[in-house]
């Protein structure tokens, strides 16, 4: 999937020149407003600040597309590999028309923070402290290299905004998991803490990979991977408290943590 | 238009069809009596009229004797009955009790109560339940479609307007035919079916171009093709269609596109159109004074699931949904009559001859299209449903009158009954431009999953969920077939995650008896039968048999795919099966 994405890049990259029509037209971006939440909201967020499972889309530098026309193919054919749908194929009916479209990309470009997305941080010094230090790597990966009892960062920088990524470290269960909807259920683990004890009065703690009304699929903070069926434990308890300890200032300081969002910023982004 | 249908089976024809039928083996039910393989007719001679008669709900007990043993007998006798023979008669449709071994309606009898007679698969033996075949469709996508068995075969949909026959012992097709669609249809939520009719020698399907087509039964091979309305103005159809008499009856869907919606009956021989019912009157028509202007041209109100008839009245009961815009009303001030509403209709005629409107002046897209169920209950007719805006109403079906409606879910937006006891919206209830949370959210405390009743335990069951949404206005020009919502709605960040859940009202008090809590909510409907089970699935594919008196899990199966569709059962050699779609297949269940 990750190859997919960056040859997509690459693609993007020489897609047409096409102006968009309607830059810079304030009814265009007023219209393109309300097509934005009936059409691209429910991932991307009310003000395009980033949602569920869309990346803000008012940071200036996009992963997918930067100029006009590659964000006119992006909305018009998807990204494949990703969530991001093709106009139209999302089973409500028969998309927008190309005006709406540029409609879309008018009111994105309006609320675009409009200084060039520069890492406020340090991120050779957040890298370190990322796999050092801060312990983050323990649990989490980035690029292949890490932890697999935490959710894999490698792609968060480019999808999460900055403040997003500082309120799940500072508070790792105010949204433990982003999913809290079919529409955004994205993957199934939802990284909620199971507890449970087995038959033979075995206790194990850790996060669920997986779960139905019949199984559970979950991984322990060894990253032992346990598949049990519930009617055969002795209790099983779920909590949406997360696992993460939870990064006060007295952890890791506003500085640091800048520094490690630039790390992931620097890294996700690309 | 081209239109092209497959012949499977080697590329046989029908003929060849019958031929291997009539050869086929012929299995005689372990438990059942022995007799020789005849042509005989599907309702044994002996069948007295008083059974027919007796065969109300409310009798439940003498009801469920005469039943099992009807059931018993039938089941055997039905290893011998000649498919090539079937037609499918009005007379049929109405004493469909006669026949449990087939499903010949959507809701599987014209109540609507998606309650099976059969009760080979029971409470003693559930435990035991294995899959038996799997049909894959290849259609992607929500697999909505509710089968229908008659005599052996199968006939079911899929998306994007596919129909099918199997042989409903082993899974294996018979013909398909597929719809070529164009290319610019606007379904709201999906290129989905959820089923068919059957009636005489033909099956009858509503496309997503919005057609309404007869097949041959036997083949596949298109009978009819007549144009109910414009596609390209956002009119289409999903619903499973209904037949009554010599009619098909069908409901629009478009309610996301600003259609004017209606209910129509088709003459099933040639497709002419009868009449039409609209579900938003014109000028000069009693309710046209609900609509603000010329909101009414663009009022929505479409009539996408599936209604019930009650012979005894001759009156189809049909639900309609949500006004358009969906989500807005500013500019459609006024009740919006008949959106949202149950509506009784003459069925030679399709006049109104009462309306019960659930959500006036909608503004959260809670559209009543749930399927309402005739129960029979203290000398009462009654009709009930689980309403999509979280009330349970039950109404007497003969006045239309609401009797009591009772929340089953979580809800915020009513706080206060009128003096007719109807929930009424609170005034902050309405979605705001910078949103505001309401629960139930937009997708309802429950939505198109069909429920069931059963009469052994006089209980309601109904697939609910709680979530609650932020409802947020978007205001939108209307533009002949394009989307026209304006509204958006979000989950709300702080947000509990959502439950969902299988419920037990009984209908006589509204009182939830028991229920049961899925992982994450589902989109299944649910069957009960005289088992002494209820079916449903869950959105993680499973699929299971739960004791109807207490909820209590006995068996499930994991299809791998998630459930958007509701099960039924039929009975082919003197064997029960349950069916169910889930993922993009149809998967069959019986005991070893």
């Amino acid at each position: 999937m990750r190859t997919a994405t960056v040859l997509l890049l690459l693609l993007t990259g020489t897609v047409g020149t096409a102006q968009n029509p309607l830059a810079n037209d304030p009814k265009a971006a007023k219209a393109g407003e309300y097509e934005f939440r009936i059409n691209c909201a429910l991932c991307h967020g009310l003000g395009a600040r980033g949602g569920g499972r869309g990346p803000d889309l008012t940071r200036a530098q996009k992963r997918f597309a930067r100029t006009d026309a590659e964000m006119f193919q992006v909305i018009s054919n998807g990204i494949p590999g990703t969530a991001m749908p093709a106009n139209g194929t999302n089973g409500q009916g028969v998309g927008m028309t190309d005006e709406e479209i540029w409609q879309i990309i008018t009111y994105i470009r309006s609320v675009e923070v409009k200084a060039p997305a520069r890492p406020l941080g340090n991120a050779a010094h957040g890298k370190e402290l990322f796999y050092g230090d801060a312990n983050c790597s323990l649990c989490h990966m980035v690029a292949g290299k890490g932890g697999r009892f935490g959710p894999d960062l490698s792609s968060v920088g480019g999808s999460r905004t900055r403040e997003a990524i500082i309120d799940s470290v500072r508070h790792p269960s105010h949204r433990l998991a982003w999913g809290l909807t079919e529409a955004t259920k994205e993957f199934p683990q939802e990284y909620e803490t199971i507890m449970v004890v087995t038959a033979n009065g075995k206790e194990i703690k850790g996060v669920a990979l997986d779960e139905d009304n019949f199984t559970v699929q979950m991984m322990d903070q060894n990253d032992q991977i346990h598949l049990l069926e519930k009617d055969q434990l002795r209790s099983f308890k779920k909590s949406r408290e997360s696992m993460m300890p939870k990064y006060t200032s007295d952890l890791l300081s506003d500085k640091d943590l800048e520094d490690i969002v630039s790390f992931l910023v620097s890294v996700g982004a690309k | 238009m081209v239109r092209f249908h497959l012949r499977l089976c080697n590329g046989g024809s029908a003929r060849q069809y019958e031929q291997v039928w009539k050869s086929g083996p012929l299995r005689a039910a372990s438990s059942g009596p022995k007799r020789e393989p005849a042509v005989r007719p599907c309702v044994p001679r002996w069948l007295k009229p008083e059974r027919e008669t007796s065969q109300r709900s409310a009798k439940a007990p003498l009801f469920h004797g005469a039943a099992r043993l009807l059931a018993a007998v039938l089941i055997a006798f039905t290893s011998f009955v000649n498919p090539s023979a079937a037609q499918v008669t009005p007379d049929r449709l109405i004493h469909s009790a006669k026949e449990p071994h087939n499903w010949l309606t959507y809701s599987g009898d014209y109540s609507g109560r998606r309650y099976s007679l059969l009760d080979q698969i029971n409470t003693v033996n559930a435990r035991t339940l294995t899959a038996k075949w799997v049909y894959q469709t290849a259609a992607t996508g929500k697999l909505e479609t509710t089968p229908l068995v008659v005599d052996g075969i199968m006939y079911a949909t899929a998306q994007d307007d596919r129909a099918f026959a199997l042989d409903a012992r082993t899974g294996r097709p018979i013909w398909m035919y597929q719809r070529e669609l164009p290319s610019d249809i606007r379904p709201c939520c999906g290129r989905v079916n959820r089923g068919l009719a059957m009636l005489g020698d033909k099956v009858f399907v509503g496309t997503l171009d919005a057609h309404v087509i007869a097949l041959d039964a036997k083949t596949g091979n298109v009978i009819w093709d007549v144009i109910a309305a414009d596609y390209q103005k956002g009119y289409s159809f999903t619903v499973a269609l209904l037949a009554v008499k010599n009619l098909i009856v069908i409901g629009v869907s478009g309610g996301e596109y600003g259609i004017r919606g209606f209910i129509d009956a088709y003459d099933a021989s040639t497709g002419k159109r009868k009449w039409r019912f609209y579900t938003v009157p014109g000028p000069g028509e009693p309710g046209h004074d609900s609509w603000e202007g010329d909101s009414w041209k663009v009022g929505g109100a479409p009539a996408w699931n599936t209604g019930t008839y009650d012979p005894a009245t001759d009156q189809i009961f049909w639900p309609t949904g949500n006004p358009s815009p969906s989500n807005r009303g500013e500019g459609r001030a006024g009740d919006n009559l008949y959106s949202n509403s149950l509506l009784a209709l003459n069925a030679d005629t399709g006049k109104l001859n009462w309306y019960f409107q659930f959500t006036r002046h909608d503004e959260h897209d809670w559209d009543a299209t749930q399927v309402p169920i005739l129960i029979d209950s203290g000398g009462k007719s009654l009709i009930a449903q689980a309403n999509r805006n979280g009330f349970f109403y039950v109404l007497d079906r003969t006045t239309g009158k609401l009797l009591f409606a009772n929340p089953y879910g979580k809800i915020t937006w009513s706080d206060s009954k009128d003096a007719d006891g109807r929930p009424v919206a609170k005034k902050d209830a309405s979605p705001t431009l910078e949103g505001h949370t309401v629960c139930p959210g937009a997708l309802g405390t429950t939505n198109f999953m069909a429920p069931t009743y059963d009469p052994q335990t006089n209980l309601f069951y109904v697939t609910a969920r709680d979530q609650c949404d932020i409802f947020s206005t978007a205001p939108q020009p209307y533009e002949a077939g394009h989307a026209y919502y304006g509204s958006a709605y979000f989950p709300s960040e702080d947000a509990e995650p959502y439950r969902g859940f299988l419920k037990a009202i009984d209908p006589v008090t509204g009182e939830i008896k028991w229920k049961f809590e899925h992982t994450s909510p589902t989109w299944s409907g649910v069957l009960s039968t005289a088992g002494g089970l209820v079916f449903t699935g869950d959105a993680e594919g499973n699929f299971i048999a739960m004791d109807a008196a207490s909820g209590r899990v006995l068996w499930h199966f994991q299809m791998g795919g998630a459930v958007y569709a509701a099960p039924m059962a039929f009975a082919v050699d003197g064997r029960e099966y349950v069916a169910i779609a889930a993922g993009s297949a149809i998967y069959a269940f019986g005991l070893p």
